[in-house]
């Protein structure tokens, strides 16, 4: 499926052809690629940019073309098994080099260097970038029960699981219905820690998730947090990398509301805007005291997979203001039920 | 048998974990007399309530926002009689090991009854972990410091601090207002609160804070010394020779 991760331990899978990462990459290696040979073309430095030119203007067309033609049916090929996709590129580069090839004989009137040594050149290129898609996918997501267990271990803090257990029991007794809301609240908490958590979700599911986080941390904190929500122009319907929020509210109400005598406010702002989806949240922040350490893991943990799943196309900041701390992340506007 | 019931005082921030100490406490109750004096959130809540007396044992939750567990532990030392101490904590790996390594008696929540139960009777027949102990327990620096006076203990928030000063035994304490006299140690002091103050003297730590300038004196003579003024305060701090290089990191 087109949305999970495409990337894990054991298949290779083809890089997402209409992904601006994808794109910017291919893009630098074939032009470096281009300086570079015209570099041992050239006899003096003088004559570098002339040679630039010239080389350009045969392997541009032929890049744009294949990038267009593979951003069209990219998601067509990266349906078949990754040996197959892989062919079938080197199949597009193949052709699309004979067509130019000849086209530039009718319409250029250039006479390009041999149609052979053209197809030898193009194929290894192509070859090497699909490897170091390959690789570079493999590098970024570790073993794929490593990867589970430890983004279990930095979303589980010890201190949450037995405050909010010592919470439930003190309910059972006198208000055993909100015991029982409470612990449905924290079996849908586990059960989306503990799931497999690889593909995009509706960002409708993540927010039930925080609203069942949050009332579990109600429940101990009781006045002292306070949850401000901004969604009302949230599309329900944008797909999100699963506990990509949760996280940030547990550090949020850690950092933010625990360590501090006086009620404070979390707030959790949602919105799109044409094709970007926008979160922002902000909790109180104090420089001095409270609890230490912690805190990058989660930001990196998210950030990491948000670069797994868009690229370059997603981004994570975090501020620090006037007693205040900001994340905020911007995202593709990826619509559910649209691969 | 007729025994008069323990007294405890219940200390947690969460609301929930106190109701949960109450109803563990009901249900030991046959097996061992309790009354809760009182049960209250934050640190200072918990000084109050035991300076007003008559209190055996202290419930601590470790974990509290402003005033940690521990320091209110420590301030508790400055009353006469000062009640046990039992800590509980959810979860914090740091103190866990510390209280192992101190023999400190701790609770970790969700706590049992019957556990509960063995910390109260140890409690009753022991008395409360030394100063040595909760000073090495203390993960961050305190946010007061305490003196006894008159069976109460007086806090002295960090912040108001202008200068602590060495005398024979004691240690001066002057804020804005007025001096206080604390039994501990000048080198201790430093350590723990090397961010806030620097030590000008061999007996002197000043809030570098507080700091408004610095005063050459005696240069007719040509022994010129150097003196610190601290906002707020007539009172002059002489500089000693061997840290007279701090006039020039510090005034800028």
């Amino acid at each position: 499926m087109a949305l999970s991760i495409n990337h894990n331990a054991h298949t290779g899978a083809l890089p997402d052809f209409r992904n601006l990462g994808i794109l910017l990459r291919i893009l630098v290696i074939v032009n470096g690629t281009v300086l570079l040979t015209a570099l041992l073309q050239v006899q003096s430095l003088r004559d570098w940019p002339r040679q630039i030119t010239g080389n350009a203007s045969l392997v541009e067309p032929l890049l744009i073309l294949s990038l267009l033609v593979l951003a069209a049916i990219g998601p067509a090929l990266r349906r078949l098994p990754y040996a197959a996709g892989a062919a079938a590129v080197l199949a597009v580069e193949a052709g699309l080099t004979t067509a130019l090839h000849y086209a530039s004989h009718w319409l250029l009137i250039v006479d390009p260097a041999s149609l052979t040594r053209w197809l030898v050149v193009v194929l290894l290129v192509t070859l090497v970038l699909l490897i170091y898609f390959d690789l570079r996918g493999r590098a970024l997501s570790p073993a794929l029960s490593e990867a589970r267990l430890q983004a279990l271990q930095a979303r589980i803090r010890p201190h949450f699981l037995f405050n909010s257990i010592n919470a439930v029991l003190s309910l059972v007794r006198q208000e055993p219905r909100r015991a029982e809301a409470a612990l449905e609240d924290m079996a849908g908490l586990f059960r989306a820690l503990m799931a497999d958590n690889l593909e995009l979700a509706p960002l409708s599911d993540e927010i039930e998730l925080c609203r069942q986080y949050l009332d579990l941390e109600q429940l101990r904190l009781g006045d002292r947090l306070q949850v401000e929500w901004h969604i009302d122009k949230m599309p329900g319907d944008a797909l999100v990398p699963p506990l990509a929020l949760q996280p940030l509210l547990e550090n949020a109400v850690y950092h933010g509301i625990e360590p501090s005598e006086t009620p404070g406010v979390v707030s959790i702002n949602i919105y799109a805007v044409r094709d970007r989806l926008h979160v922002v949240l902000r909790n109180p922040y104090r420089v001095t005291g409270g609890h230490h350490g912690g805190n990058k893991m989660a930001v990196g943990n998210i950030r990491e997979r948000l670069q797994l799943h868009f690229d370059v196309a997603a981004e994570l900041t975090t501020r620090v203001g006037d007693n205040l701390y900001e994340v905020r992340i911007a995202m593709p506007y990826v619509k559910a039920g649209r691969t | 048998m007729n025994v008069t019931p323990l007294s405890v005082l219940i200390v947690d921030d969460e609301l929930p974990a106190r109701s949960r100490m109450r109803d563990l406490l009901a249900d030991i109750s046959d097996a061992l007399p309790v009354t809760v004096a009182a049960e209250v959130a934050t640190g200072r809540e918990a000084l109050e309530a035991a300076e007003a007396g008559g209190i055996d044992v202290v419930l601590l939750d470790v974990c509290m926002p402003g005033m940690d567990g521990v320091e209110v532990a420590r301030h508790l030392q400055q009353l006469e009689r000062p009640p046990a101490v039992i800590f509980t904590t959810a979860y914090d790996a740091y103190a866990i090991r510390a209280f192992e390594l101190h023999a400190v008696d701790y609770l970790l929540k969700p706590i049992r009854a019957a556990r509960l139960q063995e910390a109260l009777t140890r409690a009753v027949n022991t008395i409360t972990p030394k100063a040595g102990v909760l000073r090495e327990l203390q993960q961050a620096p305190r946010t007061c410091l305490s003196a006894a006076e008159r069976g109460r203990v007086h806090l002295i928030p960090v912040g108001d601090i202008l200068y602590l000063r060495a005398e024979l035994k004691y240690v001066t304490v002057r804020t804005a207002e007025r001096e206080h006299l604390i039994e501990e140690s000048l080198t201790r002091l430093e350590q723990e609160f090397a961010e806030r103050f620097v030590r000008v003297h061999r007996n002197c730590l000043v809030s570098r804070a507080a700091i408004r300038g610095f005063e050459r004196i005696g240069a007719e003579t040509g022994e010129g010394g150097w003196q610190v003024l601290l906002a707020g305060l007539e009172e002059r701090i002489p500089v000693s020779r061997r840290q007279q290089h701090l006039v020039r990191e510090l005034a800028r």
